[in-house]
């Protein structure tokens, strides 16, 4: 084992995860390098300054919250949705009531009634062509499948 | 609340034990909350990343495909979580301060609030803050291992790596340490 291997070792060494016999191995090699046995005493400093800090435990009330905050976001979410969907779906019949009325309307002119026609199909074959482009590039998508 | 119930958690089989989302968040609060706090370095943003990482579990856990490993899975959104935050957080700064170097900003971690520790001192708050310099990996390791006392058979399933990996990054990581608490006891 060359140098290096030892030094991983060195953390499993001070976080007593080591192995009876590479721990034997491991105390070995350290009567025989200075630069590891230096090292060593350093990593143990640290760690022992490391292992006296503590995190700060939080207000109960936080504990006590926390599950009836993740509940009260999901039904949110879950009305947001309920509501996007139903305020698309009254756009696009509104919408369609909208320009059934004007069509049938004798008062409105002919040529805004083809306007309002041209635009519409215009919308249209931009919505088929977004959607065609993004299909095809989701079903190009090499990553699609990748979960990390 | 039976609403939100629908997808049983068996966390032990053999003891026929399941357990509900709602029980899983109960169960994991904790220490997602301070896993978070080790990432983030304060109270607000540990609160909401912790949080938000349960909700995107939640919508979710359809993708878990063995729920008894329903921590690692989860960590590994939380952990993503948290990144992403703070890279954009990164960026945003890098917007207003133009004038700062890459390096300068790199090594700067305002976030790591003192009042995030318990019985604080002088050194524990020094500590603290250069933890807060750690770059993200060796970050997270330190915290896996020092705040979460976790065992390096731990670590290396919530990292999905080998106990050679966490070893190494241990090194890497308490090296670094070692090196700005060095360079923090220079400038003082």
């Amino acid at each position: 084992m060359i140098c290096q291997d030892y030094k991983n070792l060195m953390m499993a060494y001070i976080d007593g995860e080591l192995e009876p016999e590479a721990r034997k191995t491991f105390e070995e090699h350290l009567q025989s390098c200075k630069e590891c046995s230096a090292e060593l005493k350093e990593f143990k400093q640290l760690k022992q300054l490391t292992d006296d800090i503590e995190f700060a435990e939080p207000e109960d009330r936080i504990w006590e919250q926390y599950w009836q905050n993740i509940y009260n976001r999901t039904e949110r979410t879950t009305g947001w949705v309920l509501f996007s969907i139903a305020a698309i779906l009254l756009l696009i019949y509104g919408g369609f009531k909208f320009i059934e009325t004007i069509i049938h309307d004798p008062s409105v002119g002919f040529i805004l009634k083809a306007a309002l026609l041209v635009l519409i199909a215009g919308a249209a074959v931009l919505f088929v062509s977004v959607l065609r482009e993004r299909l095809y590039f989701w079903k190009k998508d090499r990553y699609k499948n990748v979960r990390r | 609340m039976d609403s939100l119930c629908k997808n049983t958690l068996p966390m032990q089989p053999s003891t026929a034990c399941e357990l509900t989302f709602e029980s899983s968040v109960k169960k994991y609060m904790k220490d997602a909350y301070f896993i978070a706090l080790g990432l983030s370095g304060n109270h607000e943003d540990a609160l909401e990343l912790s949080q938000e990482a349960f909700l995107k579990a939640y919508r979710n856990i359809n993708h878990l495909q063995n729920h008894e490993k329903f921590f690692p899975w989860f960590y590994q959104i939380l952990r993503n979580l948290c990144f992403d935050y703070l890279r954009k957080k990164k960026t945003r700064a890098g917007q207003y301060l133009e004038e700062i170097d890459d390096e300068s900003l790199t090594n700067t971690n305002n976030d790591f609030n003192p009042e995030a520790i318990a019985e604080r001192n002088e050194t524990k708050e020094i500590i603290w803050k250069a933890i807060g310099q750690l770059d993200e990996k060796h970050r997270e390791i330190i915290i896996l291992r020092h705040f979460l006392n976790q065992s390096y058979e731990q670590i290396a399933r919530n990292l999905f790596c080998s106990k050679g990996t966490v070893m190494s990054r241990l090194y890497y990581g308490r090296k670094q340490l070692k090196e700005i608490l060095n360079k923090m006891k220079g400038e003082h």
